[in-house]
């Protein structure tokens, strides 16, 4: 039973550069969601065909619970959060189908979405404050609690990256645990244990990335 | 005992104790929230949304355990 979690498996190679199984799925994933919007948005109208339709109905609902969490109705950082949000719910549910595994399960996916809420906090932060405010905000409340604060975003972003993998990777391993202790029908109700996994991971993943880039562009008051 | 028996009952220590702190504490969140629901129905959204955030940081010392106890047992760096 081959089960190493931390192992990358690698498809085939294009030159040098080895590519694994997650970068697949990714621009598997990216390709069908850029398809599905070209194709709802093509030929947009006030009077839009079901596509268009399902596409603002889904765009507007995950807009809205962003604005309510971040505070501020035309925050720049909301387009990023709302797509960010779609690609996890797409990557974490890709598992559901046969033969495929969720990219999130894997360790780079999860530290590559992490760094860019890591780098987009930063950017909204100094576009939203400037650079003197934005870097002031680590002195507060004293100077004796920079190193702190410096370590605390540090390591917000590592357990960002970690649970997003460890709840996904888990889920994936007790199902392989199951499935070699028992094949048939067992697996089932853990598989839709899964998919709630995946969408409340999402969830939470979007909502703690709202959470950091908010605060660090000051629309969202920290205690 | 060699350092594969060691670093396996490592990665048990690890699971076992770095699960009963997040439950109890996960029990309490969660007991506190349904009685918050049950006096105030009206803000249910706003603290499940809260739980939600406040479960998933808890969570995560449960998952930083399941972290130690891989790494112990698939990329253990003492273990050749």
């Amino acid at each position: 039973m081959d089960t190493n979690p931390l192992h990358t498996e690698i498809l085939f190679n294009i030159g040098p550069i080895p590519i694994a199984r997650s970068v697949v799925t990714t621009w598997a994933i990216m390709a069908a969601m850029v398809l599905v919007c070209r194709l709802g948005m093509r030929g947009a109208a006030l009077e839009g065909n079901r596509l268009q339709t399902a596409l603002e109905v889904t765009v507007e609902a995950i807009t809205k619970q962003l604005r309510q969490i971040v505070g501020r109705p035309d925050a720049p950082f909301i387009p990023l959060l709302t797509t960010l949000f779609l690609f996890l719910v797409c990557a974490n549910l890709s598992a559901v189908i046969p033969g495929a595994k969720a990219p999130t399960a894997q360790l780079e996916t999860p530290a590559a979405l992490a760094l860019v809420v890591f780098l987009s906090t930063h950017y909204f932060g100094v576009c939203a404050r400037g650079w003197r405010a934005y870097l002031e905000h680590y002195t507060q409340p004293s100077l004796l609690l920079m190193p702190l604060n410096v370590l605390a975003e540090l390591t917000r972003t590592l357990s960002l990256m970690v649970r997003l993998f460890g709840n996904m990777m888990s889920h994936e391993l007790v199902l392989t645990i199951i499935a070699v202790l028992a094949g048939l029908l067992v697996p089932i109700p853990f598989l839709l244990l899964g998919i709630l996994i995946g969408l409340i991971q999402a969830y939470i993943f979007t909502v703690l990335a709202a959470v950091y880039v908010g605060a660090a562009a000051g629309t969202i008051v920290v205690e | 005992m060699d350092l594969h028996a060691v670093s396996i009952l490592g990665a048990v220590i690890a699971v076992c104790f770095g699960a009963i702190g997040p439950a109890i504490s996960e029990g309490r969140a969660i007991a506190a929230a349904m009685e918050a629901i049950a006096r105030q129905p009206e803000s249910a959204g706003v603290i499940s949304r809260t739980l939600f955030v406040g479960l998933a940081m808890i969570e995560t010392m449960a998952i930083y355990c399941l972290v130690i106890a891989l790494l112990l047992l698939y990329a253990n760096p003492f273990v050749k």
